[in-house]
């Protein structure tokens, strides 16, 4: 019961606070100097029509490196803590017959028609990166989801963990190899005018940045993938 | 005024994700509350940069780009919490290994089992 009003108090406290957070709060009429720069500066210095991609792959583009080696790091530490589950698993995956048996023709066929279709909304969002909403964080979430289609619908369905990391490493080698061309050739570290801007609104255009979208959209998705396969009850 | 309805909505995450974090005695609903806060937080920083009237800050045909800046959203926000929200999967992902090893150990997912202290 004390610990019951302790918790309301807390709680109730904490809603005084973000109430005078609301009440002393107001719109915005104009943009900050910050972002009115960036505005300004995204589509003139990096022709990429989404401020959003030109900020985090360019101006804010060492936040992005840290944030996927974060990712790597979650990857790495979850596959620690769940790795020596998997001898100790041995004597349980008897009693759990929905492991072994497949999943139903329904599950299966709707799988095979999603996952390609997954796939190709996770390219379309990840090249489109520079030119509309999306880019790598987004799309390869989108591949990670598919990845979780198959894992779900698929039991027995066991994701090259060998290739999963050897594309990772590449993508991350090529993201952190662009960046210090762009300290050698351009104004500084992940600067995207190593490659020529093109036309603006272009396919191919903004330098860099469809590069590094692709490059981040492969690193994400396979962090992911392999987080979601460790997850998996191993059956051995 | 849309800012605000958001704003609200996303404070109000946090408290039901604080009080679900104090009440709850289950490792899971404890973890779900996290994520409540978390994606609590998301939505008061993106309602922080909204700009009244103010549109996605991507130029294409109907946004040109000598009045973008008068017409668009803070990016920043977006940006901050574009990455935010891959991080705030990776830490759940995290905790819900660790609750999966915490019930290999006892069996229960209750946080009244661990009382032993480690040193």
């Amino acid at each position: 019961m004390i610990h019951r009003l302790l918790v309301a108090v807390v709680v109730a406290s904490f809603g005084l606070v973000f109430a005078s957070l609301v009440v002393g709060y107001t719109e915005q009429s104009s943009l900050r100097p910050l972002a009115e720069s960036y505005v300004r500066l995204v589509p003139h210095e990096l022709g990429a029509p989404n401020v959003i991609t030109g900020i985090l792959l360019t101006y804010r583009g060492f936040d992005t490196l840290g944030e996927v080696a974060v990712l790597f790091m979650v990857a790495a530490s979850v596959g620690l803590v769940l790795g020596t589950r998997r001898a100790r698993r041995s004597a349980s995956a008897k009693d759990r017959p929905d492991e072994t048996r497949s999943s139903s023709e329904v599950v299966r066929t709707a799988a095979e028609i999603l996952v390609p279709l997954i796939c190709i909304f996770a390219a379309y969002i990840i090249m489109n990166g520079h030119l509309s909403a999306g880019g790598g964080f987004q799309g390869g979430a989108v591949i990670a989801s598919g990845v979780l289609l198959m894992l779900l619908a698929f039991p027995q369905y066991q994701p090259n963990l060998d290739f999963l990391s050897i594309t990772e490493s590449v993508a991350g080698a090529i993201f952190v190899l662009a960046g210090i061309a762009g300290l050698i050739m351009a104004g500084g570290f992940l600067d995207n005018r190593i490659l020529p801007l093109g036309q603006f609104g272009a396919f191919f255009s903004a330098g860099a940045i469809p590069l590094l979208s692709v490059c981040l959209g492969i690193k994400v998705g396979c962090e992911l993938s392999v987080i979601l396969e460790r997850f998996r009850p191993q059956k051995l | 005024m849309i800012s605000h309805i958001v704003l609200v909505t996303g404070l109000f995450l946090i408290l039901i994700g604080l009080w679900g974090l104090l009440t709850h005695r289950n490792i899971l609903r404890i973890i779900i509350s996290f994520s409540l806060m978390g994606t609590g937080t998301h939505i008061v920083t993106v309602a922080i940069g909204y700009v009244r009237n103010g549109t996605a800050p991507i130029i294409d045909r109907t946004l040109d780009v000598s009045e973008a800046a008068s017409h668009v959203v803070d990016p920043i926000p977006s940006a901050l919490v574009v990455t935010a929200i891959v991080i705030g999967m990776a830490v759940t992902a995290v905790m819900l290994a660790f609750a999966v090893r915490l019930y290999d150990s006892k069996k229960t997912l209750s946080i009244d089992a661990f009382t032993d202290s480690k040193w």
